[in-house]
């Protein structure tokens, strides 16, 4: 590792121009002739629209015009799809209903829109959006998956009976169902897993542009993947052809996968700019976030484990309600089957899991994927189920993991995955030590003695990034390939740009890709340039989600690295008279081995631009791309454990410690690495502590701002302890697994398992507040 | 409408705004300083956080017209030149940025609260004091280490002074 290679910890290069106040979000771009929309949004959970009057607003100052549903139908604009076809056990495919950008007719949840203002000013499109009149015949509502499912419930889409999208099953029935008779013991949990709102604090943006005499449209949007949104804006909704689209994504203010969507607000803004002939910008505000950002986790489970008379796992039972919201979400089908059931192996041994999940429609917001996407789920499930086992089998949490662990790779699970490599016993230790776990029971009684009530919790997680095989997952339903594309482009003077079709929202990028080439070449990473965000630079490509940047779109780097190494040891080769061979690079220069010739970088780079004096037959340039496509998801895992300290009296719960020993494989970038985890530990213990979605019966968001919504701040988190033990993936050259999600996957049950000890009720629900805690407490 | 004039970032300016316009409109629609960023709607995240007269302010909760005569400081003009101010440097140095989104409202907070510990801060203290700050990205670790290590930094640059 040199001092900007691989493994060192580079300080971003991205960052001087977010400190400095210098970073270019949607929001800070103005357009010339710009204008400004506001969306007009239903304030009923489930409703008729009768009329739409907007002859008052179309007569305010500084209106340009005023949109509706029924013209957005009537210009024959797609409807909103969702990309993951899922199969029901019955055969029939998913019940999905129609979604069009603007209500024509009914409206399905708080929030979605029915009509825009167009106007000169925020202001004025602001004030003219008041003087629309909209007139509602409410509907009975459906506000959680209780109630959707309840018999005679009111419906929602025509096609989707009993308000049910499928229900799918994975893994052998029969088998599981004897693994359960056979057993010694079997433990059952009932969880809710809670609904959060992903929060990204920079408010989704979007400016269209028409370009009338090309028939050609800009959009600049808060997208973690702009060649997404244009596949999918031109090839199902209609807007625009490929060619005559342009999607750039600038700096975008995280996503968490909130942003991976194409909603109906980026479509709007294109179809409205060329109906009024203008720039037309939307920015949203926190409340619309809130109300239109798709939402994330909200399942109901009823989950079984049987263990043998040796307390060896035996069996997995889980039955799964989602709640998927009003209407389907871009990928929201594939997030609680195939990145969820799958996952339900953990890091166990399990011989027979079954599992089957209802995916349902209720009058709210869409839900979809948000940090973890499914994985989270399934760690919850499995380290709950753990934990009360050990409970009831009366053995150490830990102990009853470890003896249970997988050990052997590669190892097929019953539920399609599998792990390639991982040492789930190094990483237990690790975090055993960390945290110094046998010295537990003495601060326990220490605590005790002082009034408190001291707990520790385990969790092991694992999860499926690098997402993925094409081929696999086209198998299971995905409308996309998951590859990711590079081209590495060398300039005559040697700079180097790379075009990435990953795209960074927090995560460094600019840093870290540019580390991959300062460690093939040898070169500083001020010579390094990342491009990406904008579909006129880079050809095409998947985006960032699924923590899969790292595996999959770094490999795809560094396959077309190799193929401008060989060609440019070609050309040294040439020009040094020495064999092709025998070209070694190092500290940016191409050197004959045993020799003391050599030729700089920008040499060889002008030589090839130059082509005074090639190779014969050879094309002039230095540029070369690649695609790669994944052989397998990658296993990031690792075990974490909290000691929390509860105070009986008011049910307030502090963090004594929380340690994460993870195994990421490689290490781009450690300290990147770690501020990832930090992240996403916040995120989990934000979700296990105090984030929650609260709707009313009538299907009102109650939780729509952060007056409401409880959002992590920094004195309800602890400072981490964290460490990492490594198994290098073998799937990928680089040997990286992936770190962006791993602690909001791992961390929420590792807080609700302490809790439940600390208290001695392990019925407690997320998110744990004082009030829920005092409960559990005091009954 | 107004004629609004008050100091930004040590220069004079004047801006014709609607009664109604926040001051952190005022900066970012009529002064184009767009690093003061809009993160909620209800003066809880902070990103827009500015110093008027020398105080760390959500510019989300005052007027323009309220600001008018006072000397208002952005994370624009907190560099000297190339030279980042210590507390830039020290959320470089820490990784206390990953999306960048609310990086300015923390930056201009946290000289605010080194200010008026006088530089004396511990862990607890900085958390406390970050409440009104939401960061999405960083789970705070890094935040807090970078506060730390500024409010080293901004003993010795005052020492040096």
């Amino acid at each position: 590792m040199g001092v900007e290679g691989i493994g060192a910890s580079v300080v971003r290069k991205e960052d001087r121009r977010f400190i400095t106040g210098k970073g270019r979000y949607v929001d800070d771009i103005k357009l010339v002739g710009m204008t400004h929309a506001h969306f007009i949004r239903s304030p009923h959970a489930h409703a008729k629209i009768k009329s739409v009057d907007t002859s008052a607003a179309k007569d305010m100052p500084g209106v340009i015009g005023v949109l509706t549903g029924q013209q957005i139908v009537d210009d024959k604009i797609g409807n909103l799809i969702c990309g993951w076809a899922i199969t029901s056990k019955d055969g029939t495919g998913m019940k999905m209903g129609a979604w069009p950008a603007m209500a024509p007719e009914t409206v399905r949840f708080v929030g979605q829109a029915v009509a825009v203002v167009i106007a000169e000013t925020k202001n004025q499109a602001r004030d003219a959006a008041e003087a629309v009149v909209v007139n509602y015949e409410e509907l009975p509502a459906v506000p959680d998956i209780r109630a959707a499912i309840k018999p005679g419930a009111p419906q929602l889409h025509p096609e989707a009976p009993g308000n049910v999208i499928y229900d799918w099953v994975i893994g052998d029935e029969g088998a599981t169902d004897a693994a359960f008779k056979s057993a010694a013991n079997v433990v059952s949990l009932d969880i809710t897993n809670n609904r959060l709102v992903p929060n990204a604090m920079e408010p989704r943006a979007a400016i269209a542009e028409y370009n009338e005499p090309e028939e050609h449209f800009t959009l600049y949007t808060t997208s973690q993947n702009p060649h997404v949104a244009r596949l999918v804006l031109s090839a199902f909704y209609n807007i625009a052809q490929e060619h005559k689209l342009r999607v750039v994504a600038p700096d975008v203010g995280g996503g968490f996968g909130s942003k991976i969507f194409i909603y109906p607000e980026e479509m709007v803004a294109l179809w409205a700019s060329k109906k009024v002939g203008r720039p037309v910008k939307w920015t949203g505000d926190r409340t619309e976030a809130f109300l239109t950002d798709a939402h994330g986790r909200d399942h109901l489970t009823k989950a079984e484990m049987a263990f043998d008379k040796d307390n060896k796992v035996t069996g997995l039972r889980v039955k799964t309600y989602a709640n998927l919201g009003g209407y389907m979400s871009l990928f929201s089908s594939s997030v609680p089957t195939y990145l969820y059931a799958t996952l339900l192996s953990g890091q166990y041994n399990i011989p027979n899991i079954f599992a089957e999940v209802i995916s349902v429609y209720t009058n709210t917001v869409p839900v979809d994927a948000y940090r973890g996407a499914g994985r989270p789920e399934a760690s919850f499930v499995v380290e709950r189920l753990m934990e009360t086992a050990a409970r009831q089998l009366k053995v150490d949490p830990a102990e009853l993991r470890r003896k249970n662990f997988i050990t052997q790779f590669p190892h097929q699970t019953p539920v399609i995955m599998a792990y390639d490599i991982g040492d789930f016993g190094a990483s237990l230790d690790a975090a055993m030590k960390a945290i110094d776990y046998a010295g537990f029971a003495a601060r326990k009684a220490k605590a005790k003695s002082e009034g408190k009530l001291r707990g520790i919790g385990v969790s092991c997680y694992i999860e499926a990034c690098g997402i993925a095989p094409s081929k696999a997952v086209g198998s299971l339903g995905a409308g996309v390939g998951l590859w990711e594309s590079a081209e590495v482009r060398v300039n005559p003077v040697g700079t180097i740009e790379i075009l990435t079709g990953s795209h960074s929202h927090g995560q460094g990028h600019e840093t870290t890709f540019c580390q991959l080439i300062a460690d093939r070449l040898g070169v500083p990473i001020s010579q390094v340039s990342i491009v990406h965000g904008d579909t006129d630079k880079v050809q095409f490509g998947m985006g960032t989600y699924g923590s899969r940047s790292a595996a999959v779109g770094l490999t795809a780097i560094l396959k077309a690295m190799e193929k401008v190494e060989a060609k440019a040891k070609k050309i040294a080769a040439h020009q040094l008279e020495a064999s092709e061979n025998d070209i070694v690079i190092e500290n940016g220069e191409f050197k004959v081995a045993g020799t003391d010739k050599s030729l700089a970088l920008p040499m060889v780079a002008l030589a090839a631009y130059t082509a005074h004096n090639l190779p014969d037959g050879m094309e002039p340039g230095l540029k070369e791309g690649a695609f790669y496509d994944p052989t397998n998801f990658t296993f990031p895992a690792g075990a974490y454990i909290c000691e929390m300290e509860v105070d009986a009296a008011t049910g307030k719960s502090s963090f004594v410690n929380f340690v994460a020993a993870d195994d990421f494989g490689r290490l781009i970038n450690p300290m990147i690495v770690e501020g990832q985890v930090h992240g996403g530990l916040a995120q989990g213990i934000g979700q296990a502590l105090l984030e929650g979605v609260v709707y009313d019966a009538s299907g009102q968001l109650l939780t729509a701002s952060f007056m409401d919504y409880t959002m992590p701040r920094a004195d309800d988190l602890p400072s981490f302890k964290l460490s990492h033990t490594t198994t290098l993936c073998p799937g990928n050259p680089l040997g990286v697994k992936g770190c962006g999600e791993a602690g909001a996957i791992g961390a929420s049950a590792a807080v609700i398992n302490a809790i439940t000890d600390a208290i001695g009720n392990n019925k407690l629900e997320m998110p744990a507040t004082p009030d829920r805690v005092w409960h559990a407490i005091h009954g | 409408m107004s004629i609004v004039k008050l100091t930004v970032n040590g220069k004079a300016v004047s801006a014709d705004v609607e009664d109604r316009t926040l001051l952190v409109h005022l900066l970012r629609d009529h002064l184009n300083l767009t690093g003061t960023h809009v993160g909620c709607d209800t003066s809880q995240c902070g990103a827009c956080v500015v110093h008027i007269d020398g105080r760390a302010v959500k510019s989300c909760t005052v007027l323009a017209g309220q600001a008018a005569g006072s000397s208002v400081t952005t994370i624009e003009g907190i560099a000297k030149g190339d030279e980042l101010h210590p507390m830039q440097a020290a959320f470089r140095d820490n990784h206390g940025l990953q999306c960048g989104y609310c990086t300015p409202g923390m930056i201009m907070s946290a000289i605010d609260i080194v200010h008026r510990h006088s530089g004396n801060l511990d862990e607890a203290t900085v958390r406390h004091e970050l409440e009104g700050n939401i960061c999405r990205c960083t789970g705070y670790h890094n935040i807090v280490k970078a506060v730390l290590d500024a409010a080293g930094r901004m003993k010795v640059a005052q020492a040096a002074e």
